[in-house]
């Protein structure tokens, strides 16, 4: 691979961690949605650039699908789910946005360190988006925990799966990434759709044993 | 006939059943149509003992680890059939489920029974990764069917939870693609579990451990493995029991099946890591965990997703040990606490319409209001906290004795850990199961055969294993290293 191929691809991804990034640190939900738009377009790019640069027509596909569905229809749904619910305002986070800044810079440490490791003979461009790839994945875990918004907690799972495209699509040659890519736009429908007819405000999920009791049939 | 009929049977079967269900009005005709398609799966997938196997495909396979899995499967599949018609009659009457929701959950029920059966015999790590979501999917929608608050929350809860898992595991199998690209080459043959097994060796060792810990997290999720667990107790006990019988007795193994299958690939690589120390720290912290968690239950359901918890941390706990004997008990284990444990939801299911809550404490001598009930449950309690001489307590006694034969160590907490959800469990057995009766006293409409059937087996394997059994899982455990 050229040195130009792989300096685009290799801006493109690292646009996507950047992106993560202002994601971590925005404290308005309409904000949040488009910078999350603004992801899912980069995104598109990338695995657009991918499809050129393999010369695999089909990630074009998944370009499409990514800039179509997560660029446009999921924030414009999002958007009026927001405006219905009347939360507009609000965007709760469990710690601080400095805090949660540190961790993630540490999280983007740690997945590089860690996938520097890795075997050289591998394909660079393949290693490093990789490594990309595991950040991107990592801050929209941190984001999913550190929300406390349903919606919010969308976002960061929808950040989460641009990673995980991001890290198919620089897989040479792996089949399946076209059905997967479908097969996640379905489940992050379903969400939406939950959301949306549910009105479910707040994150339920949580690992904290205190908030378990609070849960229905556990009560004293 | 041939093997390569049966095993497409086995998914088309359950398929063609959710179409038709999907669009058949009526409770009669459709609940019996549920139950002939469970059955005719479960003949398709026992004749798959005795046909010649076919070579292996590129995405179909079977093996001598996977049929167990898939005739447990159906089985369990087929006798939660049986149990969820009179579950159902009894639901549909009281008015909490309606006759659209009826078409619903007898299509989602045989979609989750497809995408079960296809993560078993799919021999291509990311179609394995589609089934898995596929029957995670539609047992999240069944949790939700009730539609109170309490199941939306619980339903959003495990969806939300379990995507997440579904996410890291896609990214470790995208992670096994790139270690095996290099060796395999590019396309479908790296995904090729037979062909990975055969090549894995020769992988990148870092890029493995990575793609482990992920698939770890990943899948663990599902198995339900502490601290990752949060979906399971809630997912128990808002559902419809029928679904609570299947997320515990066959929707954790799935899970824990896709985790085998890669510590396999893990293990025929020496210079990476070794999952075992992993898998019985994980299954370790399962065991000790749930089986405190259980004393302070109030929700009968709860109750017993707590206890399944515990049960897949000592197999894990066994698969992590690994070695010949180590992985038989893990195996008989599993088969075991799937059978006893759906076994106890049947019987769970019509106490709790019965008395019209699962609150244990308004729950109270069943032995004397409904013989037949009570003691079906104080003997699948028995079996589940391995009071001989049913199964389970064969299968934990041989967890135990190969822990204390190679690290006596680990066999302390592991022994702790059985001990105390021993005892919880009796303390709740006693207030249910004996005492002044509590609650109404209406005469059970309930369908004895499947959970007297489970716990029968259970019984009998306790007593007597039958040496084809043996000498076949005794292989089986040989397979997984």
């Amino acid at each position: 691979m050229n040195g130009l191929s792989f300096d685009i691809a290799h801006l493109l991804a690292g646009g996507l961690v950047l992106i993560s990034f202002i994601l971590l640190y925005q404290d308005r939900l309409y904000a949040l949605l488009n910078v999350f738009a603004l992801q899912a377009v980069v995104l598109a790019l990338s695995v657009a650039w991918q499809a050129f640069a393999q010369n695999a027509p089909h990630l074009y596909v998944t370009a499409l699908i990514a800039l179509i569905l997560k660029g446009i229809i999921i924030p414009v749904a999002l958007h009026r789910t927001i405006e219905r619910l009347g939360i507009h305002r609000e965007i709760e986070t469990v710690v601080g946005i400095g805090l949660t800044m540190l961790v993630g810079l540490g999280l983007v440490a740690l997945s590089l360190l860690l996938m520097m490791q890795v075997n050289v003979s591998a394909d660079a461009l393949a290693r490093e988006d990789l490594a990309f790839a595991l950040c991107v994945v990592l801050l929209g875990l941190l984001m999913m925990v550190t929300r406390r918004n349903a919606v919010s907690q969308i976002v960061g799972f929808m950040s989460l799966e641009n990673g995980l495209v991001l890290a198919a699509t620089g897989a040479k040659g792996m089949p399946l990434v076209v059905e997967i890519s479908v097969a996640f736009s379905v489940l992050v429908a379903f969400i939406v759709i939950g959301v949306f007819l549910f009105r479910i405000r707040e994150r339920f999920d949580t690992v904290d044993v205190g908030a378990l009791h609070m849960s229905r049939g556990d009560s004293e | 006939m041939t093997a390569s009929i049966a095993i497409r049977a086995v998914l088309v079967i359950p398929a063609i059943a959710a179409a038709i269900l999907a669009l058949l009005p009526g409770y009669r005709l459709t609940s019996r149509l549920n139950v002939l398609a469970s059955l005719l799966t479960l003949l398709a997938a026992a004749s798959l003992f005795f046909l010649p196997r076919p070579e292996p495909g590129s995405y179909l396979f079977i093996d001598d680890l996977n049929i167990v899995f898939i005739v447990l499967n159906c089985f369990v599949g087929f006798t939660a059939s049986v149990f969820s018609m009179t579950y159902i009659a009894h639901e549909l009457e009281t008015g909490k489920l309606t006759p659209i929701y009826l078409r619903f959950y007898h299509a989602m029920f045989q979609t989750m029974m497809f995408g079960m059966n296809l993560a078993f015999v799919s021999n291509n790590i990311g179609l394995m990764w589609v089934a898995v979501e596929l029957a995670t999917l539609s047992t999240v929608l069944m949790v939700g069917i009730y539609r109170t608050p309490a199941a939306l929350e619980a339903a959003w809860k495990y969806f939300i939870l379990g995507s997440v898992g579904i996410a890291l595991a896609l990214f470790g199998t995208i992670l096994f693609y790139m270690a095996a690209q290099p060796v395999v080459g590019e396309g479908i043959d790296a995904m090729v579990w037979t062909i990975l097994v055969q090549k894995v060796a020769t992988f990148d060792p870092a890029l493995l451990n990575v793609a482990f810990v992920f698939l770890l997290l990943g899948y663990g999720t599902k198995v339900g493995l502490a601290p990752l667990h949060a979906w399971l107790p809630d997912a128990h006990a808002e559902g419809p029991t029928p679904i609570s019988a299947v997320l515990s007795g066959l929707l954790l193994n799935v899970a824990l099946y896709a985790l085998l299958r890669f510590k396999m690939l893990l293990a025929a690589n020496h210079a990476a890591i070794n999952p075992g120390p992993l898998m019985i720290l994980l299954g370790l912290l399962s065991l000790i965990f749930a089986s405190f968690m259980l004393y302070r239950r109030r929700d009968i359901k709860r109750l017993f997703a707590y206890s399944s918890i515990e049960h897949m941390g000592i197999i894990v706990f066994a698969f992590g040990m690994g070695g010949p004997l180590a992985n038989f008990a893990g195996l008989l284990h599993m088969v075991m606490h799937s059978l006893t444990k759906s076994g106890i939801f049947y019987a769970v299911g019509h106490v709790s319409q019965i008395k019209g809550t699962q609150r244990i404490a308004e729950i109270r001598g069943l032995t004397t209001t409904h013989p037949w009930l009570g003691w079906g449950l104080v003997l699948g309690v028995i079996a589940i906290i391995g009071l001989p001489p049913l199964g389970i307590f064969m299968s934990e006694f041989l967890v135990v004795s190969s822990t204390f034969a190679r690290s006596p160590l680990l066999a302390l907490p592991l022994v702790l850990g059985l001990l105390v959800a021993l005892g919880a469990l009796l303390l709740r057995l006693t207030g249910v199961a004996f005492g002044e009766p509590l609650g109404s006293t209406a005469p059970a409409r309930a369908s004895y055969i499947p959970m007297y059937a489970h716990f029968l087996i259970v019984l009998a394997a306790g007593i007597y294993l039958p040496p084809p059994l043996v000498s076949w899982f005794q292989n089986v455990a040989g397979l997984l290293g």
